[in-house]
């Protein structure tokens, strides 16, 4: 599976390589549309010193470690949102006649490998914040396991989204409310945000265990909602329940596509 | 205080006067021709108005997506608005209110960029078939594209609004003089969008790489129309600057109107300035276009 | 080597049901050269899918090659080779050549025995001007005939075509049959492929299925088939007759 994916992606590389000017151009934008959410912090932070009981590094913290698996995502498995425009073209049919998961095709399928400078993006925030913030050096195991749990979480998200679309056909972008959205909503502490998102993104959709539960554990501190402790390291499980989730749907979608009459 | 867009930074372009005296025969043929192009012209921004009509279920998950991130993006106002009460000239209900207002913009305004074809058309080759017709190709597609955003404005300008009513509550002007103003900056602020995304499509025919240059534009349009933080928020001679840009006329003018903290008149100056700008630089490159198309065959 | 028994599928269109393809039983044996006739909306391509797995059918069996074709789906990809004569199954941005090195990798096929399918491909395919333009600057000719040769270079044992020789100028046409005709002697590749073009079962099939409405109306050789008219007729004539029994006659085309 990583193999054909490997292999899959690599042609598009290539043929993304191709025009090397245009694909460092695309790079470099790539990073500047992901920075101007750094911007937004940095604007935002230029007028007061704390957002919702946090810091500038800190929300920078959250910010590179959500930013990260979503970056990771955005390049690996985003692909897999176009299930609409694929069944419109008719070239959802050929990826089913072939001998490879169609799961896999989709995600690899027109491979941005110009969307990796996001992911530096978003690695360097969290190096600065990990850098600056003064944390407890027995917590940063939480670190990497975050950083998995994420790209788990948003990796299920975007295959629900592939799978809802074999229903949703005309209004793809539906989907991106709970893609992109919970990119967006991961960038600040959840203590921004009402209760009742809060719960929503805790206990239905789990966008809560992407960054800010792991991430109170590792700045040492209690939940402003009052969540008790246990719940910090949930997120594993969370994730793993909403990847199975997201695999069941997937195989539905599949068996139920009805093709187009062409 | 927010200092109220100084339409006086951006000198209009003086507008052509007429060319015949009234009276003469060529004044009437002129009369004649635009009773024509104006029924042309309204047709076509009614065959905008419904072309866009048949993807109601697109426009509808688009007002669902624009509301979400609206939701979004409130909270976070109201976190810097609770954090420093009176920000840049706002409460805490009229940021909020910006923020729908803002969101509302995004697709009669396509701050996202797209809602033309024409990139399209011109790697075809189907450009030089619209380049022919009796019509002004730039005045052409702006008729369509304020149909597009007539219809956009209903269907993905309202959701928003009313998701922000319902979740937060946000202020509506009850003053009707306020509401034709308003009426009348997101239609200037459509045109000046519209002229920028013409030029920008047409770019395609000299630079290889449109990609490159549709993310640019996105990112100019996201970052410095106000529709990510109030342009007001950005610090000093900065924000001076990024608040006479004609981005700021596309998203942070109008909710300035809308809010009240920025009268009509001035702001509408502002956005005609440039709007006609922008309109002279796309026909100018129109002409390039058509000599490149036409003319030299590609 | 395929089969099915009272297959069908049904699609909900807003609220009322369609059935595309109802009770169709037949059966192909290994090395046929099968033809698919039927009017637009008969439901062949909607056959053609339930066969290589794309659409599940609402009811009945369908065995490709002794598999379920949607419970099977990738195995049986691997034995199969597809063409949708309305659309390509390659790669839209790539070179004709990274498309088929793509197609290598994914059905894994030897690098070795790969490299001689391509050269043979090639040469019967004459595809050596074009290996390098990218698939959406063929004409469509050339698509065509880059399409066959991917879904060729496995060395499938079926080959399924849904209207394989569409919208292509007559030399062109007499180049795929030519080929195809090889391809079953050769290797003794079953075919079954869609048409709404006559040339095509009168020079490729030995056998003919013909769905009208979802069900078969007719399945025979050629010579049968012309016998079912009442007299000596063209094969237009009689596919005609056939196309439109039970429904009132097409007007008279007037000669020219
Ligand atoms: N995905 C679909 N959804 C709804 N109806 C469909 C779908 N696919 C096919 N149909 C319907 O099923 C019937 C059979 O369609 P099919 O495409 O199989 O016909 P066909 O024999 O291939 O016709 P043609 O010769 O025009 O290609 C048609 O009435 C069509 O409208
Ligand atoms: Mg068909």
């Amino acid at each position: 599976m990583v193999r054909t994916y490997a292999l899959l992606a690599w042609t598009w590389t290539r043929a993304a390589m191709a025009y090397r000017a245009s694909f460092a151009l695309m790079v470099v934008l790539g990073v500047c549309v992901t920075a101007t959410d750094v911007a937004v912090i940095l604007v935002i932070f230029s007028h007061t010193t704390a957002l919702a009981g946090f810091t500038r590094d800190e929300v920078l913290f959250l910010y590179g470690a959500a930013g990260l698996p979503f970056a990771l995502c955005d390049l690996l498995v985003s692909n897999v949102d176009r299930v609409s425009q694929h069944i419109r073209a008719g070239t959802l049919d050929t990826m089913l006649v072939r001998p490879v998961g169609t799961w896999i095709q989709l995600a690899a399928d027109r491979f941005a490998p110009t969307r990796a400078g996001r992911v530096l993006q978003a690695a360097a925030v969290l190096g600065y914040a990990l850098a600056v913030l003064d944390l407890d050096a027995g917590r940063l195991w939480m670190v990497p396991v975050m950083l998995a749990t994420g790209t788990v979480i948003f990796a299920a998200i975007w295959t629900l989204g592939g799978a809802a679309q074999f229903l949703l056909t005309d209004a793809p972008e539906v989907i991106n409310s709970f893609t992109y959205g919970g990119g967006q909503l991961t960038q600040y502490p959840l203590s921004v945000y009402g209760r009742d998102l809060v719960r929503g993104v805790t206990y239905v959709l789990p966008l809560a265990f992407v960054n800010w539960q792991p991430a109170l554990y590792v700045l040492d501190r209690d939940d402003p909602f009052g969540t008790p402790g246990f719940v910090r390291f949930l997120g594993p499980v969370a994730a793993a329940v909403l990847a199975l989730l997201a695999g069941l749907a997937w195989r539905q979608g599949i068996r139920h596509y009805r093709s187009t009459g062409s | 205080m927010p200092s109220p867009r100084r339409a006086d930074h951006n000198p209009g372009l003086p507008l052509a006067g007429p060319r015949a005296g009234p009276g003469t025969a060529c004044h009437r043929a002129i009369t004649l021709r635009r009773c024509v192009s104006f029924s042309l012209y309204a047709r076509l921004a009614g065959y905008g108005f419904r072309k866009h009509a048949t993807y109601v279920g697109a426009a509808l998950a688009g007002a669902f997506t624009n509301s979400v991130f609206g939701v979004l993006r409130a909270y976070i106002l109201i976190a810097l608005w609770q954090a420093r009460p009176g920000l840049a000239g706002y409460d805490v209900t009229a940021a909020v209110t910006f923020c729908f207002v803002t969101q509302a913009f995004i697709g009669p305004m396509q701050l996202l960029g797209g809602g033309l074809t024409l990139p399209e058309r011109i790697r075809t080759g189907d450009i030089a078939l619209d380049l022919v017709r009796p019509a002004p190709l730039q005045l052409w597609l702006l008729a369509e594209d304020l149909g597009r955003a007539a219809y956009q404005l209903l269907l993905r300008g309202l959701p928003p609004m009313l998701a922000g009513a319902a979740v937060f509550g946000i202020t509506v002007p009850r003053d009707p003089a306020r509401w034709a103003g308003v009426l009348a900056c997101v239609t200037a602020g459509v045109v000046v969008s519209f002229a920028w995304r013409y030029l920008v499509c047409l770019s395609v025919c000299w630079l290889a790489d449109d990609r490159g240059v549709m993310v640019c534009s996105m990112l100019l349009t996201t970052l410095l129309s106000g529709m990510m933080v109030p342009l007001t928020l950005f610090p000093g001679a900065l924000g001076e600057l990024v608040r006479a840009l004609p981005w700021a006329a596309m998203a942070q003018a109008p909710a300035d109107v809308y809010l009240g903290t920025a009268p009509a008149g001035p702001t509408l100056a502002f956005q005609a300035a440039w709007g006609a700008a922008l309109l002279a630089l796309g026909a100018l490159a129109t002409r390039a276009v058509r000599h490149r198309v036409v003319i030299q065959g590609g | 080597m395929i089969e099915t028994e009272r297959a069908g599928r049904a699609f909900k269109v807003r609220g009322s049901v369609v059935h595309a393809v109802r009770d169709l039983s037949f059966r192909i044996e290994p090395g046929e050269f099968v033809g698919c006739l039927g009017p637009n909306g008969a439901g062949k391509s909607t056959t053609i899918k339930m066969l290589c797995g794309i659409l599940t059918p609402t009811s009945g069996r369908v065995r490709v090659a002794g598999l379920d074709p949607s419970r099977a789906r990738t195995a049986l990809a691997r034995r199969i080779g597809v063409v949708f004569g309305q659309r390509t199954t390659l790669w839209w941005d790539l070179p004709l050549r990274d498309s088929f090195e793509l197609v290598r990798l994914l059905y894994k096929v030897d690098r070795k025995l790969f490299a001689a399918r391509l050269d043979e491909l090639t040469e019967a395919l004459d595809l050596g001007g074009f290996a390098r333009t990218p698939v959406r600057q063929l004409s469509l000719g050339q698509r065509m005939r880059g399409d066959l040769a991917a879904a060729l270079l496995h060395d499938p044992e079926v080959l399924v075509l849904d209207e394989p020789t569409i919208g292509l100028d007559v030399v062109s046409k007499a180049g795929i049959r030519s080929f195809l005709l090889r391809v079953n002697a050769e290797r003794g590749t079953t075919v079954l492929l869609t048409t709404h073009d006559l040339g095509d079962v009168e020079r490729l099939c030995r056998r003919v299925l013909l769905i009208d409405h979802g069900r078969l109306a007719f399945d025979g050789s050629v010579g049968d088939l012309m016998a079912t008219a009442p007299g000596p007729a063209t094969i237009e004539e009689v596919v005609t007759r056939l196309y439109t029994r039970g429904r009132a006659a097409p007007p008279p085309v007037e000669p020219v």
